[in-house]
């Protein structure tokens, strides 16, 4: 494959992360090396410390099956696992995930695949809840189950029809090693990291996913004690030693079982400042005030863009007063977002469109069939 | 029209940003006063600290820090630029001919930034000025928050020529903690939009002079009919103090 603009000089640089999603909003399958060429255009926004991929409407064989994606950091972890799985959910088929040798990866962890159902007879603590949120959520305990108890082993990502392909290095290398051309999506989220105050390891590359949530960001959240605590409350443990995580589980905390439009979700995390809820007409001060009293402990604090997609869309978002840089293009039924122009013109030359959103406007598309 | 000089052309089609900047840097030290770049795609940090009176011509989308700590050159962007251009720069000028992003003239000290349409956050924040070295950004578009945020010297206009929501050709925290230099916007601004210690004042015949010539040259760079900038009449922002925050920190 053809390395990214980076790599004769490879070496360590000031830089900032890097993020890049794609949809197509006919549903139409887009190869896995389009997204690559995008997010290698800004290598420098890395420094090979983590790079990662999110692929939606890869796995259309087992698309009514939960496709957990587990890194085993060894493989001594392998069998604890799968006796935890075999007891816990219905497994349908389970394969090794491809990968290739990559000279510059050194020691990478084993990755399974496993498309799972839960069991008929849904868990008895779950009963209590509503039949809607009951798969999902017994799909989260044994997301969390396995990152908090089982030593080595952590689920990369639990969606439907979607999988994510994270690790250390540059992106380009990531995807080289997991052979991502092969695959083909309907959106696409990619990032480089530049990791500053978390370690750089497998599992804290992005996306972070949950269900079929993903997330890359580039910035760090601040208020990452206030809402870790906050998610815990909720039975959310944060496992993987990276702020990001809090956005993916919040996300899933207020959009999917609290049921907030995407837009409300958007200001919960980025909830306008009072000074503007001030000029606000009445119903939409009373709707802003009641989410910064209800959702106090959802604001994220601090720079951030962030990318989220989900099976029927993606969404941009930066910080309340834009201290990272968020861009978006469009073309036809593709939309492109990106924290760069180039890496937009890299893939869509001429975009019949491009447009910066403000701080905190989020960027909402949507797949034209929700079905 | 035909052209009396040799244009030096680079192809920087899949070429990292060093050995790009490499050859610019070297075509300018052999005296080359005329480059022009293709297929420039997101390449960082092109021409920055290039002395001398080179013309560089940009096809293609530069990447961050275009022109950063450049003292002399003239580059022209016929597309669109990225993030931090011009920043810390000495002395020259940037044209460019579509938008351009945030934190434009960070700390700018001399030289013009021309852009045709919007900007983004954060423009001019903490621009410099000392004796003749006075610089200068014009925006033809609308800007967003921060602009002019901590602005010590310089000259900053922003025009928004589409009308496009006219009452917020800026955004919020317009010159918050400005303390020298001198902000013009056309059209008319939204009281609340303005940070703490700035005034607003009515032009005087001298600044009518200046932004006369200034607004003449932008828009002969950038083929706008100067006529139609006039249409509106433009407001002026000043310190209202040199020291905004000097009664903070020392009581």
């Amino acid at each position: 494959m053809k390395p990214g603009i980076l790599s004769p000089y490879c070496e360590k640089d000031i830089s900032a992360c890097g993020l890049t999603g794609l949809i197509s909003k006919k549903g139409r399958k887009i190869k896995g090396d389009i997204i690559i060429r995008s997010i290698s255009c800004m290598d420098e926004r890395g420094n090979g410390l983590g790079g990662g991929f999110a692929a939606y409407g890869i796995y259309p064989d087992y698309k009514n099956h939960y496709a957990l994606h587990i890194m085993y950091s060894d493989k001594k972890s392998l069998p604890a696992t799968e006796e935890y799985l075999r007891e816990t959910v219905k497994i349908e088929h389970q394969e090794v995930i491809p990968t290739r040798r990559v000279y510059t990866i050194t020691n990478p962890p084993y990755f399974m695949r496993y498309f799972v159902n839960p069991p008929e007879e849904i868990h008895e603590h779950l009963a209590h809840e509503s039949a809607e949120l009951r798969e999902d959520n017994y799909i989260v305990n044994t997301v969390m189950h396995i990152n908090s108890e089982i030593p080595g082993a952590f689920v990369v990502s639990s969606g439907k029809n979607m999988g994510a392909f994270k690790g250390v290095g540059f992106a380009y290398e990531i995807a080289d090693f997991f052979k991502l051309e092969d695959y083909e999506g309907y959106i696409w989220t990619a990032h480089n990291r530049f990791p500053t105050n978390t370690p750089g390891w497998w599992g804290g590359a992005h996306p972070f996913t949950l269900l079929d949530w993903s997330i890359v960001h580039n910035g760090e959240i601040s208020s990452y004690g206030i809402n870790k605590r906050y998610l815990e409350m909720f039975g959310y443990k944060c496992t993987l030693l990276t702020d990001t995580e809090v956005v993916t589980y919040m996300l899933d905390l207020l959009i999917r079982r609290h049921k907030l439009p995407l837009r409300l979700a958007c200001s919960a995390l980025a909830s306008p400042f009072w000074k503007d809820i001030k000029k606000m007409d009445d119903e939409e001060k009373k709707l802003m005030t009641a989410v910064r009293m209800v959702y106090g402990s959802a604001l994220l604090n601090g720079p951030f863009a962030i990318l989220f997609a989900h099976s029927k869309g993606l969404v941009g978002l930066s910080d309340r007063v834009k201290l990272r840089p968020l861009v978006a293009g469009e073309k036809d039924d593709m939309v492109y977002m990106a924290s760069e122009e180039s890496a937009i013109t890299e893939i869509c030359p001429n975009p019949d469109r491009v447009y910066r959103p403000d701080a905190g406007e989020p960027l909402i598309v949507e797949l034209e069939n929700q079905n | 029209m035909a052209k009396d000089f040799i244009i030096m052309k680079i192809n920087a089609a899949g070429c990292h940003y060093r050995t790009l900047n490499q050859q610019i840097k070297d075509a300018v030290k052999k005296g080359e006063k005329h480059i022009e770049l293709l297929n420039v795609n997101g390449q960082r940090y092109i021409a920055d600290g290039v002395s001398g009176d080179t013309e560089i011509i940009i096809n293609g989308v530069p990447g961050n820090d275009l022109g950063a700590f450049m003292s002399g050159p003239t580059i022209i962007v016929n597309s669109f630029a990225q993030d931090s251009v011009a920043n810390t720069m000495n002395d020259g000028k940037i044209v460019i001919k579509g938008h351009a992003g945030d934190v434009l003239g960070y700390g700018m000290r001399g030289g013009k930034l021309f852009v045709k349409e919007d900007v983004g956050y954060r423009v001019g924040i903490h621009m410099k000025e000392y004796e003749d070295k006075i610089p200068l950004i014009i925006a033809g578009g609308r800007a967003g928050d921060f602009f002019g945020e901590y602005m010590a010297g310089g000259i900053l206009i922003l025009l928004n020529l589409n009308d496009e929501k006219p009452e917020r050709a800026t955004g919020s925290y317009l010159a918050t903690g400005m303390h020298g230099g001198v902000i013009y916007i056309r059209g008319d601004i939204d009281k609340d939009q303005i940070g703490e210690g700035v005034g607003v004042v009515e032009l005087k015949e001298a600044d009518n002079t200046v932004l006369n010539n200034l607004i003449k040259e932008f828009c002969k760079d950038l083929d706008i009919d100067s006529k139609f900038v006039f249409k509106k009449p433009f407001k002026k922002l000043i310190p209202v103090s040199k020291r905004p925050y000097g009664k903070l920190y020392a009581y």
